[in-house]
């Protein structure tokens, strides 16, 4: 089967300073990627580039074979983004907004229903409250429905688990595990190691702008601890 | 490819409608759109303190109060409500989704152009049950000078509320709208002003808008220098927006 993402020789500069230095990487369908690295490694710049939001400076990108950077409504109905910094409505409630996002969607996902992404992300409970007095768990939900309520075939999801309470975050992997398993590629940025051993089945390794290690969980890792692994990884690196 | 997005209209018409239930659900901008422009009506129709010009009162008052309620939407409305998008992401998410920024954008003038339309038949409703008889062979022309207005004032708002930090707008976006409100020609037309103001304040889009709804709605006729002034905003405004926008903070 063909990458859902491929990404070849990606490098961006904003005003001279060097964010990605000729990344090349492949994201699969029905596979968990996650992409690991350090703050200002270029992970963000680099997804942003596969959503679309930045143009590369040189190389390629391709999300369902297509150009990302001013692709289509079907294209971006078919790719689901959940951003770092929300991008809720501060004043919006989640249960109209959810419910006004999948009106974007020939075929969206169930939300309301009984396994629908409200119950599964527990999102009833807080549906009516404005997003402006959610805590941050809660916004991280609002976030990740809003990324899937169209059933997307390429989800980029940035630190889903991030700031969410243990039980939360079992709930965000079980969720995050099915979407995989029904077929869609995910694609998901985090810090945690935890995240990266109980979810990924494939792990892409970011340092100083460049994919330093590319593989299954045992390919990266060689038998040592993926820990200690990205810190020698990413160490030499940096310096 | 399969068709995985909803119609573009459906797209377009259902974030119009989220924004517009978005703009009445907010108190503040309730406040300004509406609750204020009353007030300035009820306010200058029942007093005679500050002169308004020759000629039946609430005739003149009420065009340059429609004028305001285009500015309190068009611009501070929007300005605010770009700004803070802008701010969490909002336009960015959007962006990626069916909806796209060309869908955003088209909601955004919906959206807008819907609510002044309650706000003016709110108003209007007012008026005339304060005594206003326009001259209503003027309206058509009316219309004109209302999205002309429009068009000027939305670019006004997405060059402030794109470009400078959240709080800014707020900040600028009411401050503006105060300023225009009290010497921008907008219900007390810049020929009554001191007489220093009056060449200035005639170049002002808000001026332009204020008095055109007025001879339009008072005498019928067209104010083409007006209109021209409206033009000329909504031309180099745009131009500024499409080059200075930035869809993230």
């Amino acid at each position: 089967m063909p990458p859902a993402v491929a990404v070849h020789g990606l490098a961006k500069r904003y005003r001279g300073v060097v964010a990605l230095d000729g990344a090349t990487w492949s994201a699969s369908p029905g596979r968990v990627t996650a992409v690991l690295g350090p703050n200002g490694a270029g992970k963000t710049t680099m997804v942003e580039c596969c959503e679309g939001l930045r143009r590369p400076d040189v190389g390629e990108v391709r999300v369902l074979g297509a150009d990302p950077w001013r692709a289509s409504a079907d294209h971006r109905a078919r790719v689901g983004v959940m951003l770092q910094d929300g991008g809720l409505p501060n004043s919006a409630r989640p249960l109209p907004l959810l419910r006004h996002l999948s009106s974007l969607y020939a075929a969206p996902a169930d939300l309301e229903g009984d396994g629908g992404l409200v119950a599964r992300l527990g999102i009833g409970a807080f549906g009516g409250t404005s997003v402006r007095r959610l805590s941050g768990g809660q916004r991280q939900r609002v976030a990740l429905a809003a990324a899937l309520v169209g059933r997307p075939e390429v989800a980029f999801l940035d630190e889903p688990s991030a700031g969410l309470d243990p039980h939360a975050r079992l709930d965000v992997w079980d969720l995050v595990r099915e979407v995989a398993d029904a077929g869609a590629a995910v694609v998901l940025t985090t810090h945690s190691f935890e995240e990266a051993e109980r979810l990924a089945d494939h792990i892409v390794v970011v340092a100083a702008g460049r994919v330093v290690a590319e593989g299954t969980l045992a390919e990266v890792t060689a038998g040592e601890r993926l820990e200690d692994r990205y810190f020698a990884l990413t160490r030499k690196a940096v310096a | 490819m399969t068709t995985a997005a909803a119609p573009a209209r459906t797209r377009v018409l259902s974030q119009a409608r989220f924004e517009a239930i978005t703009l009445l659900r907010n108190g503040e901008q309730l406040l300004v759109a509406v609750v204020l422009p009353v007030a300035v009506l009820v306010g200058l129709v029942s007093t005679t303190g500050i002169s308004v010009g020759s000629g039946r009162r609430v005739d003149l008052v009420v065009p340059g109060v429609l004028a305001l309620c285009v500015i309190s939407s068009a611009f501070t409305g929007q300005a605010i409500s770009v700004g803070f998008d802008r701010r969490y992401g909002v336009l960015r998410l959007l962006g990626v989704s069916p909806l796209g920024r060309t869908g955003l954008l088209a909601a955004k003038a919906t959206a807008v152009l819907s609510v002044i339309g309650l706000q003016l038949a709110v108003l209007g409703g007012v008026g005339l049950a304060l005594g206003w008889a326009p001259v209503w062979s003027g309206v058509p022309v009316a219309v004109v000078s209302v999205l002309l207005g429009t068009w000027a004032f939305v670019a006004l708002a997405l060059l402030l509320g794109g470009t400078l930090r959240a709080e800014g707008v707020l900040a600028l976006a009411n401050l503006v709208w105060l300023v225009l409100l009290a010497l921008g020609g907008v219900v007390v037309a810049g020929s009554e002003l001191p007489g220093r103001f009056g060449p200035v304040v005639a170049l002002l889009p808000s001026a332009a808008l204020g008095d055109s709804l007025r001879v339009a709605l008072v005498h019928g006729s067209v104010s083409l220098s007006d209109w021209g002034v409206l033009v000329v905003w909504g031309v180099l405004a745009t131009a500024l927006a499409r080059r200075l926008f930035r869809w993230s903070d």
